[in-house]
C-alpha cells in the first residue's frame, strides 16, 4: 500500500463519525456539496485531520481544499 | 444577468417564515425615548432594557453628559480628519492618557470603533508567514481582522487549553505567532482560562491580545478586565477594548507597553484612512474611563445583579449559558429560532428588551436570549425581569407550569 492510499483510508476514517447522510466517498466527493457540512462541522473536521496527522491546515489553506482527494495531497505535502 | 443578490436568497426566506408566523421582527426594534441607562419606551411603553451592553450605566452620568456639551460647544460637531492628519485635538490625547493611567500602559491607540480596534491592530501586526491561533469562538471584529491581514489563520475548540498548546506546537520554526483570546466571550458569558492560556502562549513564543470589551470596568479589582482579574494583565501584549459598553459611548483602543507600539499610527490602515472620533464622544469617554477607576461600589452592585438574575432564572427552571454567573452577560438558551423569537416578542409584551442572538454570532448554531447587566439595575428591577421571564416562559411553553 502506497502512503497516499494509506493517508486516503486515514481521511476517510475521520470523515465517517461526520458523515451523517452515510454518503459514499470517493477522491472526487465535495465537502460542501455531497457531504452537505456547514462551516461548525468543517471546523471540527479540520481539528480531527490536524490531531490525527499532527499538521496544521490553516483556515488560508482550507479555502483551497474542495474535495476528498485534494485534502489526501494535502495531508501528504503537510506531513513532508 | 446574475443577481447578485441570490446568494442572500436562503436568508430572506427564513426571515420571511418567521414574520409570517406574526412575530414582531426581533431585528427592527426602535426605542423611541431613552429614560435612563435601564429603562426607554418602545412601541409607546415603557420598557427595561436588559440587552444593552450598558454595564456600568454611564450614559446618562450627569459628569459624562457636561464633558459631551461642554466639547461639543468648544471644538464643534466633528473633527473631518484622520487621526494622523488633522483629526487630532486636544480630547483624542486626554482619553489616551485616561487609556493609559486606567490600564496602567505605557502606550494608548484610540480607533472610531471597537470594530475596527480589532481590525486594525490584527491585521496590521500579524502578516504573511505569520501565524495567528485564535478561539473559535472569537468575535466577528477578529475574524474580519484575521481575514484582513495576511497571516496564517489557525482556529482551536473554545477555551480548550489543549488544543491550543497542540497548534502552536506545530508552527514552524521561526515563525511570528499571535495568540488571540476574549475576556468574556459574549454570546454565552463565560470568560476564559486566560492565566493557563497566555502561561502556555508565552512559553510557545506567541505574542498575546486580549479583546476585554465585556469585561473593562466592570470584572477584576479595578475594572481592568479579566486578566487583571487572573492576575496577568501584565503578561498580555494587547488589549483590545471598546467606548461602547461600560464606558457608555462609541469607539475602541488598543492598550500596550510594546516599545515600539507608536509606529501602529503610521501603519495601521482602519486607524490612518478613516476620521476620528467626534469632540463630544472623546470627552465623554475621557471623563466615563476616569469615572469608571473609582467605581468599586457600582461593580459589587453589578456582581449581585448577575448573581440574583442567574439563580432566579435557574430556578424558574430555564437553560442558561454558564452554570455559574460569569460575567454581566447571562444568556438563556432557546430550543429554537421560532420559539426564541416567540420567547422574546412575550418578554417585550411584559416590556423587558433582551438580545435575540441566532447563528452565525451564537456557537454551535445555539439560538439565545442574551441579557446583559447593568449596576443601574436595581435589586427591584433585577426582581421584576425574573417575574416577567418566568410569565413569558410559561406563556411560550419554554418552561413547564401554567
Amino acid at each position: 500500500m502506497t502512503d497516499r492510499s494509506e493517508i486516503y483510508d486515514q481521511v476517510t476514517a475521520q470523515i465517517t463519525p461526520f458523515n451523517k447522510k452515510g454518503i459514499d466517498l470517493s477522491e472526487a466527493t465535495t465537502f460542501a456539496g455531497d457531504l452537505e457540512w456547514d462551516s461548525l462541522t468543517v471546523m471540527d473536521f479540520v481539528a480531527a485531520i490536524e490531531d490525527e496527522f499532527d499538521i496544521i491546515i490553516s483556515m488560508n489553506m482550507q479555502a483551497e481544499i474542495e474535495t476528498v482527494g485534494q485534502l489526501v495531497d494535502a495531508v501528504a505535502k503537510l506531513r513532508g | 444577468m446574475t443577481d447578485l443578490f441570490s446568494k442572500f436568497d436562503p436568508l430572506i426566506e427564513m426571515r420571511a417564515n418567521l414574520l409570517q408566523t406574526g412575530v414582531t421582527d426581533p431585528f427592527g426594534l426602535v426605542m423611541e425615548r431613552v429614560v435612563s441607562p435601564t429603562v426607554a419606551i418602545c412601541n409607546g411603553r415603557e420598557t427595561i432594557l436588559l440587552g444593552t451592553y450598558n454595564y456600568m450605566g454611564m450614559t446618562f452620568d450627569p459628569d459624562v453628559i457636561q464633558a459631551g456639551k461642554d466639547a461639543l460647544d468648544q471644538f464643534g460637531s466633528g473633527t473631518t480628519g484622520s487621526r494622523v492628519l488633522n483629526g487630532t485635538y486636544a480630547g483624542h490625547k486626554a482619553v489616551e492618557q485616561a487609556l493609559k493611567d486606567f490600564y496602567g500602559m505605557d502606550h494608548a491607540m484610540v480607533f472610531s470603533t471597537g470594530y475596527q480596534a480589532n481590525l486594525g491592530i490584527i491585521s496590521t501586526i500579524a502578516g504573511k508567514g505569520d501565524y495567528i491561533v485564535l478561539d473559535i469562538d472569537s468575535h466577528a471584529s477578529i475574524w474580519d481582522g484575521c481575514k484582513l491581514g495576511d497571516a496564517e489563520v489557525v482556529p482551536f475548540k473554545h477555551n480548550d487549553l489543549e488544543a491550543m498548546e497542540k497548534r502552536l506546537k506545530r508552527i514552524p520554526e521561526g515563525a511570528g505567532k499571535l495568540v488571540i483570546l476574549e475576556g468574556v466571550y459574549s454570546m454565552l458569558g463565560d470568560i476564559a482560562p486566560l492565566k493557563e492560556m497566555i502561561a502556555v502562549a508565552k512559553a510557545n513564543g506567541a505574542m498575546v491580545l486580549v479583546d476585554e470589551a465585556h469585561s473593562m470596568g466592570f470584572i477584576g479589582p479595578n475594572g481592568r478586565g479579566v486578566a487583571e482579574d487572573q492576575g496577568v494583565l501584565d503578561q498580555v501584549d494587547f488589549v483590545i477594548g471598546t467606548f461602547s459598553k461600560s464606558v457608555g459611548t462609541v469607539g475602541g483602543f488598543c492598550v500596550s507597553n510594546h516599545p515600539k507600539f507608536e509606529i501602529m499610527r503610521l501603519v495601521c490602515r482602519p486607524y490612518v484612512f478613516t476620521a476620528s472620533l467626534p469632540p463630544s464622544v472623546v470627552a465623554t469617554a475621557c471623563t466615563s474611563i476616569r469615572k469608571l477607576m473609582h467605581a468599586a461600589d457600582k461593580r459589587a452592585h453589578l456582581w449581585e445583579n448577575s448573581k440574583t438574575l442567574h439563580k432566579g432564572l435557574r430556578e424558574a427552571g430555564f437553560q442558561l449559558g454558564t452554570s455559574e454567573p460569569q460575567s454581566a452577560i447571562i444568556s438563556v438558551i432557546m430550543p429554537d429560532l421560532e420559539r426564541g423569537a416567540g420567547m422574546w416578542e412575550a418578554l417585550l409584551h411584559e416590556g423587558l428588551y433582551v438580545n435575540l442572538a441566532r447563528p452565525p454570532a451564537t456557537p454551535a448554531g445555539m439560538t439565545l436570549l442574551r441579557c446583559s447587566l447593568c449596576a443601574e439595575h436595581s435589586a427591584e428591577q433585577v426582581q421584576t425581569i425574573i417575574g416577567m421571564f418566568t410569565r413569558a416562559g410559561k406563556k411560550t411553553g419554554i418552561i413547564g407550569g401554567a
